[in-house]
């Protein structure tokens, strides 16, 4: 089988801010001086992953392991500095629940905003209208700025848009550490119905309980190599063991 | 070809988030206004008044034979205007959409894009009152008004070029936000907004003051809508060519500048 995700060796680079040149000025001095090599930082290294259609693939790793970024670059948000990633499907990319929202508009106004940043037509919007409101538990609130919501209720609205559709590929990162218990119970059920119903989930999240329970597969990063990969059990408890260690 | 026919399938599929950006922009626009969209006419209007009572009286340009002033003066006054507002806010767009683009994949290009269409929009608005005082002041109707669009048109890609230019340069280098309305306003005085530049009959360092304002491209879109709104005059092969001509070679500049550079935006906004 085709894997739906193909990583191949992607490394991604970042030059540290230290030497960003915010001004023109600035990026002559540096240039003239002869200091412009910057001091690179590989947030990813040589990583090679295949993901295969209905996995659900959980990523741990401490923080700054580079998850995120790798979460980013299968997205299309980053493009990786070497390597490639070759996506066969369409993503829905929960990497940070409402981006795009405006805080000035509406509810009612951000879902047509946000719908259509996810690339859904006004049409097929008014059709899910009714179930992400349903979902989001906020029929109250539709018609209030956004900026006076408390952070779960956006987190809220942001779940339901962006799994309102069968996506091939879900990314969530760390998106079900918001909300209350109940929501979040909530959130997993519409994961797992939607791996049912044949979508890939990669999920990134610190609860290895939580890892544990929902993934079929796990990667685990560290300090941007790919340590280890394979079925849930044995990278949990490989994990586990090296917290416990350097504890 | 079929690169081609991809870039356009991008484009088409995030068409309703294009207009859902404009319609965002245009809505927090006049929210909390008492008159709301009557601004998008009236500002105009009344902006003209102030600059029409200024070189009217003030500075008195009565006498120098411009025939309807105050048309004349709106004319160019709404086209620059247009300008200024695609490219200062095209020139912002993609820093300010920054914690949508780390989050999301989205074209980087619909940003200035919004923006222009969005000046767009604002731009026709305003038109309502340049037709109010074209009425008011008893301005004939000619029927080489249907030729406005070209000059309208050209402008607009014109815009957009610039404004992807200078978005693009903008991530790297901030500098060019403070520069560019130092450059805006030097541009205003000589884009023959508010004279005739065929009476300028002084040079400077032996260039005749006519022939250096001709190097303006805002000069050939300001006139060529003139001509063709106020005075019934069709375009000529002159307009035609310079209007489309500046218009290709801004656009292919801003394009080429903002393809190559878009994969690195997210590393620096």
């Amino acid at each position: 089988m085709e894997p739906i995700i193909k990583v191949d060796n992607v490394s991604m680079c970042f030059n540290l801010s230290t030497e960003k040149h915010e001004s023109l000025k600035e990026y002559l001095l540096a240039l003239v001086q002869g200091r412009l090599q910057y001091d690179e930082f590989y947030a990813l290294k040589d990583v090679s992953l295949d993901i295969m259609p209905g996995d659900f693939y959980g990523l741990v790793g401490l923080n700054g392991s580079g998850k995120s970024t790798l979460l980013k670059t299968i997205a299309g948000v980053y493009k990786p500095t070497k390597g490639k990633v070759t996506v066969n499907g369409t993503i829905a990319p929960l990497i940070e629940l409402g981006a795009g929202f405006d805080m000035d508009l509406t509810a009612r106004e951000n879902i047509y905003l946000n719908g259509t940043v996810l690339g859904f037509s006004p049409k097929y919007l008014d059709e899910k209208f009714d179930e992400i409101v349903e979902f989001s538990e906020l029929q109250n609130f539709l018609d209030v700025p956004l900026k006076n919501y408390s952070s779960g209720m956006v987190a809220r609205i942001g779940f339901a848009i962006a799994t309102i559709t069968k996506p091939d590929i879900l990314i969530a990162d760390e998106v079900l550490s918001v909300g209350d218990f109940l929501f979040q119970q909530k959130c997993e059920k519409r994961m797992q119905e939607l791996m049912a119903g044949g979508t890939t989930v990669i999920l990134v999240s610190h609860s290895i309980e939580q890892i544990e329970r929902m993934c079929t597969k796990v990667a685990w990063l560290s300090h941007g190599h790919l340590k280890m990969n394979g079925d849930t059990e044995t990278v949990c408890a490989a994990y586990k063991a090296t917290q416990r260690g350097e504890a | 070809m079929a690169k081609l026919k991809g870039m356009f399938n991008g484009f088409w599929r995030y068409r309703y988030l294009l207009w859902n950006l404009v319609s965002r922009d245009f809505k927090l626009k006049y929210r909390r206004s008492v008159l709301g969209v009557v601004w998008s006419v009236l500002n105009p209007l009344l902006m003209c008044l102030v600059y029409w009572a200024v070189f009217s009286s003030l500075m008195d340009m009565r006498g120098s034979g411009i025939d309807n002033f105050p048309v004349f003066l709106m004319c160019g006054q709404l086209l620059f205007n247009f300008f200024n507002e695609a490219t200062s806010s095209s020139m912002s767009s993609v820093l300010s959409a920054a914690p949508l683009l780390k989050k999301v994949y989205i074209p980087k290009y619909i940003f200035p894009l919004e923006k222009c269409c969005f000046a767009m929009v604002n731009c026709v608005f305003s038109f309502v009152a340049l037709a109010l005082v074209m009425v008011f002041t008893g301005s004939p109707l000619h029927w080489t008004v249907i030729e406005v669009l070209y000059p309208l048109i050209t402008l607009f890609f014109f815009s957009l070029g610039v404004g992807l230019f200078l978005a693009a340069a903008t991530v790297f280098f901030r500098d060019i936000m403070h520069i560019w309305s130092v450059f805006i306003t030097a541009l205003l005085y000589f884009s023959a907004i508010f004279y005739d530049p065929t009476q300028m009959t002084f040079s400077i360092g032996g260039f005749n003051m006519q022939q250096i304002i001709k190097l303006n491209p805002m000069y050939w879109y300001i006139t060529g809508f003139r001509r063709t709104l106020m005075w019934g005059i069709p375009l000529d092969f002159n307009m035609f060519a310079v209007c489309g001509i500046c218009a290709v070679l801004s656009m292919w500049v801003g394009v080429h500048m903002f393809r190559k550079t878009q994969d690195r935006f997210v590393l620096h906004i």
